[in-house]
């Protein structure tokens, strides 16, 4: 009876002690393949950085000085390529035997849980804060700014819980994309997006030559359409109407649209500006990964007219340590696609993978100057296509001019 | 009745029981399973990858 009672409160005792000793035990080394996850506990900080804009709002509250609601902007844009620079690369890279282990550690599953209710934590304080203290424009649009860059990565956090198969993860996946009304993503990312990534059918999948901005008008509404049309069919096969509790687009809108109307009578009309501004920041960041991820790359067509399966050189990918603790991962998008339901802790690095020069921060910035962009990128597309165009996903509206350049670009 | 699974994830259609979130109502045998389909988990395998469970070779990596 006793022991029943104390065998389950003694468990979290037991597995922070279990993991304390698969920490230390690094240096032991030996015969027996073993693997010891170095960023173990670093994974603390993806639920802990994105506190960053309510570490600003201290800041900001303490000192007077308004531009430290910017800070995590700077830390987005300036600091962590930085990072990146400075700390590199990451040599860790679990192996097979390991997985199971991995898959089955409750402290890895427990970390993107927790980041759910962040989520919601940062953006009504913040937004409270907005629409209560006093502050010039400039504060309002970092600060705002800033709770839309966390909001983007609330997508981040739906995306790693939307790919698992547990009822419980799916669940909290749609409930954290509601903080920026953009649950959607649920049904086309996993639905749509994996099915016929780094194919031109993708709306998700950005083309050679293409503009990051004309790619937006591309990728936005095409999430929306292909999640509608995907729940529409999946619902007529269920013998379900469309708009019913059952479609999965609308459950997590009946989530968003409640909170921020309650947010809009509370907090007052400042939200008119504050929750469109921060949400839409929020979509510009989905945008811009999905961009950058698979630029350029193609699979391509086998003889029965059907597109080879995804593998790990479809995807561009990021092996930086600093960025991808804080991202659960994401950068290793090459396996991640190649194996859309392994958890953020057990997937791997692989040599001749198509890799981006710096982790998402640096590059997110890079893609907005589309000149930049491709002066940095398109010479890795040809290189990764062994200069091969008819092997690269090139937009069909390019102009002669630039054509002729990628011909030049790819003969040399 | 036959299983059916997904050589990359793992994800095994039975076609005894169906798969209700997908709308296959039990009973639905492969046949009737559209082509255009892919696993609802991974998405990475099509309706054609999949390999009938217990049949020939079916284990893939993960």
């Amino acid at each position: 009876m006793l022991r029943n009672r104390i065998v389950p409160l003694m468990r979290p005792c037991w597995l922070a002690l279990d993991a304390y000793v698969r920490y230390f035990s690094v240096t032991s080394g030996g015969a027996v393949e073993q693997y010891i996850d170095r960023k173990r506990w670093a994974w603390m900080l993806s639920p802990i950085w994105i506190c960053m804009p309510l570490m600003g709002i201290g800041l900001a509250s303490a000192t007077g000085v308004g531009a430290w609601n910017w800070l995590t902007l700077v830390v987005w844009y300036l600091v962590l390529p930085v990072a990146d620079l400075v700390i590199g690369s990451d040599p860790n890279n679990p192996p097979e035997s390991a997985i199971e282990r991995l898959d089955k550690d409750v402290y890895y599953r427990v970390l993107p849980c927790i980041t759910v209710p962040v989520h919601y934590v940062i953006l009504i304080v913040a937004a409270w804060y907005a629409a209560t203290r006093p502050m010039g424009v400039a504060s309002f649009v970092g600060l705002t700014l800033s709770v839309g860059l966390i909001s983007g990565l609330a997508i981040n956090t739906g995306h790693e819980l939307g790919h698992k198969k547990s009822g419980l993860e799916r669940w909290l996946a749609k409930i954290v994309l509601a903080v920026v009304g953009y649950g959607h993503f649920f049904v086309e990312h996993n639905r749509g997006h994996h099915k016929d990534v780094a194919t031109p059918e993708d709306p998700a999948s950005a083309r050679l030559g293409e503009n990051i901005y004309v790619f937006a008008l591309r990728e936005l509404p095409g999430a929306w359409r292909r999640a509608w049309r995907s729940e529409a069919e999946r619902l007529a096969r269920r013998g379900k109407r469309v708009w019913s509790l059952h479609n999965e687009v609308l459950q997590p809108l009946l989530i968003t649209v409640p909170l921020y109307a309650v947010m809009l009578a509370v907090l007052g009309p400042v939200m008119l500006i504050f929750l469109p501004l921060q949400a839409a920041f929020g979509w510009w960041q989905l945008t811009t990964a999905n961009f950058i991820e698979h630029y350029g790359l193609l699979r391509q067509k086998g003889a029965d007219g059907r597109y080879e399966r995804c593998r790990p050189e479809h995807s561009w990918n990021a092996n930086h340590i600093a960025t991808n603790v804080i991202l659960f991962h994401l950068q290793r998008h090459s396996d991640h696609h190649a194996n859309p339901t392994r958890r953020y802790q057990s997937l791997r690095n692989f040599e001749g993978l198509p890799q981006l020069p710096s982790g998402y921060p640096a590059m997110f910035a890079l893609a907005c100057v589309p000149w930049v962009w491709r002066r940095v990128m398109d010479h890795r597309v040809l290189t990764w296509a062994r200069g091969d165009l008819s092997k690269i996903n090139v937009d069909p509206a390019l102009s002669a001019t630039r054509r002729a350049r990628y011909e030049r670009m790819a003969a040399a | 009745m036959t299983r059916y699974r997904c050589p990359g994830c793992g994800y095994t259609y039975d076609e005894a029981r169906g798969d209700a979130h997908q709308g296959f109502a039990p009973g639905t045998t492969w046949v009737q399973i559209p082509a255009s389909w892919s696993c609802p988990d991974c998405a990475v395998n099509e309706k054609a990858d999949f390999k009938p469970v217990g049949g020939e070779e079916n284990v893939g990596p993960r």
